[in-house]
């Protein structure tokens, strides 16, 4: 079957194509990009893409500044000689986003749950949870690195890790908690009252009916903003080169610096792009799947 | 016969408007009692109230002996004895029909999820909802989303089923499939108040009819009575308009 950008867009709309949703999605934003319709308007967007990005190509490396650009940014043998090492210390970067977004997950639903409490004794609550996404989503998250990052360790105190990396990822958690606690909470505000009506009037308690109605609701509906802040919190693992930790960043500096060239940034910038990508693909499919499975046409 | 369920003097206001206003009612066990009124008369609410998910402003309601609208009482505990199904169905869209009807028995009763699996599934059979254990609810008409969420209250064995305009919702030829399971459930001596705008299935299935008018009961009786020679002008003026309306 032709799923390319003529096809049918019933199929994608009813989840027909059980089964082959990843390509039929891709089928269907590469219709949208070009504008969609029958293979005529397709080869004539094909064909005006080709000659725009060649034009443009053409003028920026004809332009009389490019070689400079060029050596300063582009330059292969810099490029092929910084990316193994900057890949390499990437994967500190990974460990530190990694193991903060499992805390973030936590601790955020934690903060949401807190503020969706309901009567008067539990105000002390929702107004500490009130108060910790104020401040941390007001402080710039350089400066909460900072201040856990160089404060932390220098006080000293038994118990207290010395760890630099270590109050950087409790910094960016801390930060990201307050954002993700917001959107679960949006979550949360999105499920109907009904549901929870239903919930409790089966004898459900308020916390019965939240771990097994409203949040896997919830949850499901803010993957997509849930991934934008990961994807934000990925790219913020860069603001621990500023405590001298050698990690992706200040590897890339640390090159750079040798080779007066520009061109490991620009390796850098490659593998964030590289890997926001696949992500925001498999939020799509997740979206996807889920829609096929509770009202389109897919078996269980 | 014993008592269901004891109203007296029953209150609620939402801000300034009072929707309920001094109810008392006695529903016997077994009996089949249904609401009648216009919209905003207060059926709804009342229903809610005896399951508890409004607060009463004034009175008791009792359920088989206990006061539920008392200090100290579980209202979880309460819920479990009574069951309600809403006019929007409410099934949880996320689950299978079957866990739809599993969830309340395995979290709140603590039966183990194989039994709990065993009685939904003769459960669906019985409503002839059999190749829907699978399904999600999304997927089912609404006639068939409002039997399951008949049975999903059912799964509690609760000792009262409280319908709240459950045929509502639905397109006309649908209505029929849901009435017949009500009268089944009648037939078997299940005690049941029932919110509703279906004449023809209150002079049908129930012992008593109660006309709501403005938060109060104003008149209530068996249905033959009710339907044929109202006492009241206000019961006469709202059925003459009903019948105008073709609804029964």
């Amino acid at each position: 079957m032709d799923r390319g950008p003529g096809a049918e867009p019933r199929s994608a709309v009813t989840g027909r194509a059980a089964g082959e949703g990843p390509a039929a999605l891709a089928g269907d934003r590469r219709s949208r990009i070009v504008g969609g319709g029958e293979g005529r308007s397709v080869w004539v967007a094909v064909a005006s893409t080709a000659v725009f990005f060649t034009v443009a190509g053409v003028l920026v490396v004809t332009s009389p500044g490019w070689p400079a650009i060029r050596d300063a940014f582009f330059d292969g043998a810099v490029f092929r000689d910084a990316f193994p090492k900057i890949l390499a210390r990437f994967g500190r970067n990974v460990a530190i986003f990694g193991i903060a977004e499992v805390l973030v997950l936590v601790l955020a639903l934690l903060i949401a749950v807190m503020k969706s409490l309901p009567g008067p004794v539990f105000a002390p609550l929702r107004l500490l949870a009130a108060a910790y996404t104020d401040l941390f989503r007001g402080v710039p998250t350089i400066l909460v690195v900072a201040l856990l990052g160089f404060g932390m360790p220098a006080l000293g105190l038994r118990g207290v890790p010395r760890s630099d990396v270590v109050w950087a990822i409790v910094a960016l958690t801390l930060v990201y908690a307050a954002y993700v606690a917001e959107v679960y909470r949006a979550g949360i505000e999105s499920i109907h009252p009904s549901q929870m009506a239903a919930a409790r009037s089966l004898g459900l308690s308020r916390g019965q009916a939240m771990r097994h109605v409203i949040l896997p609701q919830a949850v499901r509906r803010v993957i997509p903003p849930l991934l934008n802040d990961f994807i934000g919190l990925q790219k913020d693992s860069a603001l621990v080169a500023f405590l001298g930790y050698t990690e992706a960043l200040r590897q890339a500096q640390i090159v750079s610096a040798a080779d007066f060239d520009f061109t490991p940034f620009v390796a850098l910038a490659l593998i964030y792009v590289v890997i926001t990508i696949p992500q925001a693909r498999l939020v799509d499919w997740l979206i996807a799947r889920d829609q096929r499975r509770r009202a389109g046409g897919g078996t269980t | 016969m014993s008592e269901a369920i004891r109203l007296e003097g029953v209150r609620k206001s939402f801000g300034r408007l009072e929707v309920l206003r001094d109810i008392t009612l006695t529903i016997a066990e077994h009996e089949v009692v249904c609401l009648i009124g216009a919209s905003g008369s207060g059926k709804s609410t009342l229903l809610r109230c005896i399951n508890l998910l409004e607060p009463i402003d004034a009175g008791r309601i009792v359920i088989h002996g206990v006061e539920v609208t008392g200090r100290g009482v579980d209202v979880d505990v309460v819920r479990r004895r009574v069951g309600i199904v809403f006019q929007s169905f409410n099934l949880f869209p996320h689950m299978r029909v079957l866990d739809n009807l599993t969830l309340g028995p395995r979290k709140a009763l603590g039966v183990p999820r194989e039994r709990a699996e065993e009685e939904a599934r003769a459960l669906l059979e019985r409503f002839g909802l059999a190749d829907k254990v699978e399904e999600y609810p999304d997927r089912l008409s609404g006639g068939q989303q409002q039997r399951v969420a008949i049975t999903r209250a059912l799964a509690m064995n609760p000792d009262v089923l409280l319908l709240d305009e459950i045929t509502s919702a639905l397109d006309p030829e649908l209505i029929a499939e849901v009435l017949d399971v009500i009268r089944e459930l009648a037939a078997g001596g299940m005690t049941m108040l029932i919110a509703t705008h279906e004449m023809g299935f209150a002079r049908d299935v129930a012992h008593r009819v109660c006309f709501l008018d403005e938060g109060r009961i104003l008149e209530q009786g068996p249905p033959g009575r009710i339907f044929t020679e109202p006492r009241e002008e206000r019961t006469r003026r709202f059925l003459d308009r009903i019948i105008a309306a073709g609804r029964m």
